[in-house]
């Protein structure tokens, strides 16, 4: 075992799957020589050459649109998209083709390749670089969303991801890139796509987050802890998809639900949760299914954000709200 | 003068740069003289000057924390002061986010700046400049709007041109292809500057293109394009009085690839020797747009330069008081986060806007 953080475990998934698998690939803006503007992929090119670890010209459709091309001649592209905010550019390969191309082709064809996107905010950053855009992907038939919140997750899933058939939105949470470290195994080794994980057991109110709102989420339950109540904390892992029976299970169990993410409200995550239990649980409910979100507004820049980043404070509140309901 | 002759013998296709002035400073052709008087060039240094104090000092503002992430622009000034000097008040500026000069000659305010880059978007209201858009971060997406501001103009019958800036990382966006193509069927007055400062964050023009350069692309869409020396100021000054004349004559869009080096980082969070040689930033430090201008000047004896300590010293002077106006500028209210997001708050957003309010209310103010 190896202490490692996020940005550790993620560029030793890259090289265990470089390694591994020669048709996999990595490119992007500023991932070879400069080794990623997080440093993810530093050190990569190095070791695997520059057919397999390069830098693409300036753009994202072009990144993701090649990536198809790669992916139907039978490579493993696993690019990379600088911010959450440059996605945009390639939205129209992502899912016009990308999430497309099996259905378009009865199978014949398939695009199994993995989007890798710092996302999220609580960074001071600019304009366009603390964007929580999860739940586009979600909604796109096609797509598989990955989010880890630790170093152990980021490592298994990414090798998942790029072993997957189908491709692979891997959203990586830029915010706790290296706030946690742990011990992580050095061999390969995978997490399945689109089982949520139980961190905390808990009888009385089931938290759901995923990302960089686990870590609030667990400051939260510490407050809950002290006052005597008993938290069940569900990292969801996949966005898409969602895994019903971890948390069909634990709401039956509790009885009261609290969804955080930091992505806007409307047609968000949280909502297809809350839709998700009203299928599963709703003769277990003893509160309404609750969320905790971003506004339905930009996410301000770093002087606003204060106003819109989910506190463990404010986790705590609907966590008391709830348990009293 | 630049002219059709001159954009004639600066094929872009045989990669002709057009440059007057030598890197030390002294006219590449004998007997050339300036098409500015002496006052508009000692005026042009002191702007130069001004903007590269500006720019070190906002570097350092950063660096003491008072400031986020910050774009330098060491070493594309003269390209920014040129622009100043040609754009008018009825023209539109449509920056990317590296040409501090010319928004400061558009009128927005170093305090405005400042407060961007601390953070908040209030920096983005440019009061007093009229009729620029707020910088574009994503790459070359405000290229198409440059276009659409044109086919206004054309349409409103206005006399105007759009300024339209990009770098070389940008060229490689399909909206700068858009931008062009659009511009030309349209035949619209836009003037795209190119500021090629030979890399894109790390990645260096060898692996943005192959193409001999950039200005070549401009043709294709039949869009007259000129490679020129963006650290020459009367180069770039006479280039783009020539485009915006054009442009007023009804002939268009007009590319000019301004091939300059950018001295500092990518932005106050980049390294950049992980991906430059020292000896390539020596070669370009000679270069340097400031010290060219001032040679020139030195030369001519058209300013007396014992007074540039003087002058830097006033200039810092104004900088930090720009700077102490941004950080006393009214913290950011929650209502801030929600007024702009339509013309009239629909109620869902006041609604969450009024929980988290009351949320606020019960923990006594703590987020």
């Amino acid at each position: 075992m190896k202490v490692m953080n996020m940005v550790n475990a993620i560029n030793d998934a890259l090289d265990l799957m470089l390694t591994a698998d020669p048709g996999v690939v990595v490119y992007g803006e500023d991932v070879g020589v400069e080794g990623g503007v997080f440093r993810v992929t530093e050190g990569l090119q190095l070791k695997h050459g520059v057919q397999r670890v390069f830098d693409s010209p300036l753009a994202e459709s072009g990144i993701a649109g090649t990536a198809l091309g790669m992916a139907v001649a039978g490579m493993k592209p696993v690019i990379e998209m600088q911010f959450d905010g440059f996605v945009y550019p390639a939205m129209n390969q992502i899912l016009s083709h990308i999430a497309r191309f099996r259905n378009r082709t009865r199978g014949k064809f398939s695009a199994p390749l993995v989007i890798r996107i710092p996302y999220g905010g609580g960074i001071n950053a600019l304009e366009h670089h603390s964007e929580s855009p999860e739940a586009y992907f979600g909604h796109t038939p096609g797509l598989k969303v990955v989010i880890p919140s630790t170093p152990y997750d980021a490592k298994g899933l990414l090798i998942a991801a790029i072993e997957d058939p189908d491709p692979v939105i891997y959203l990586e949470p830029k915010r706790i890139y290296r706030a946690i470290k742990q011990e992580v195994p050095e061999e390969k080794y995978s997490i399945p796509l689109g089982k949520a994980k139980v961190l905390n057991s808990g009888e009385q109110l089931t938290l759901i987050a995923y990302g960089a709102m686990i870590r609030e989420a667990q400051k939260a339950i510490a407050m809950a802890k002290q006052n005597g109540f008993s938290v069940e904390l569900i990292d969801l892992r996949s966005i898409w998809p969602i895994d019903r029976d971890t948390v069909r299970e634990s709401v039956r169990k509790t009885g009261r639900v609290l969804i955080v993410t930091e992505a806007p409200q409307s047609y968000g995550p949280a909502a297809e949760l809350m839709a998700v239990i009203n299928e599963e649980a709703f003769l277990n409910l003893e509160a309404p299914p609750t969320r905790l979100t971003g506004f339905d507004t930009v996410i301000p820049l770093p002087l606003g954000e204060k106003h819109y980043l989910i506190t463990p404070q404010r986790i705590y509140h609907e966590i008391d709200k709830l348990i009293r309901y | 003068m630049f002219n059709q002759d001159s954009l004639d013998k600066h094929r872009a296709l045989d990669n002709r740069m057009f440059q007057l002035l030598s890197e030390d400073g002294k006219p590449l052709e004998k007997g050339w003289k300036p098409s500015l008087s002496n006052e508009e060039i000692v005026q042009a240094y002191k702007d130069l000057l001004f903007e590269r104090t500006a720019d070190l000092m906002a570097v350092s503002y950063q660096r003491q924390g008072r400031m986020f992430t910050y774009p330098p622009n060491l070493g594309q000034e003269a390209i920014h002061i040129a622009t100043g000097m040609v754009i008018k008040e009825e023209d539109w500026l449509v920056p990317a986010f590296r040409e501090l000069g010319a928004w400061l000659a558009k009128g927005v305010s170093l305090r405005e700046i400042f407060l961007y880059f601390k953070g908040n978007e209030e920096g983005s209201h440019f009061t007093q400049a009229n009729r620029m858009l707020p910088v574009s971060v994503p790459i070359a997406s405000q290229l198409v709007h440059a276009a659409g501001l044109g086919y206004a103009m054309n349409y409103n019958s206005e006399k105007a041109a759009v300024f339209a800036f990009v770098g070389d990382g940008g060229t490689s966006e399909g909206d700068f292809h858009e931008a062009l193509n659009f511009a030309a069927v349209w035949n619209v007055p836009v003037i795209f500057v190119v500021q090629n400062n030979q890399f894109a964050i790390s990645v260096p023009m060898s692996m943005q293109t192959k193409s001999v350069n950039i200005a070549v692309k401009g043709l294709a869409y039949n869009v007259p394009s000129v490679l020129v020396d963006g650290n020459d100021l009367f180069a770039m000054h006479e280039v783009l009085s020539f485009a915006r004349a054009q442009a007023m004559e009804g002939k268009g869009p007009f590319l000019i690839e301004a091939r300059t080096f950018r001295m500092g980082a990518h932005t106050t969070s980049d390294d950049p020797t992980r991906y430059r040689t020292r000896e390539e930033e020596e070669h370009w430090a000679a270069k340097d747009p400031l010290k060219r201008l001032k040679s020139f000047i030195e030369a001519n004896n058209l300013f007396d330069l014992s007074q540039e300590d003087e002058l830097v010293a006033e200039y810092k002077k104004q900088i930090d008081s720009s700077f102490e106006a941004a950080e006393q500028h009214p913290e950011y209210k929650l209502d801030d986060v929600f007024a702009y997001m339509y013309s009239d708050m629909p109620d869902e957003l006041k609604r969450q806007k009024n929980i988290y309010e009351n949320y606020l209310n019960q923990s006594g103010g703590a987020k």
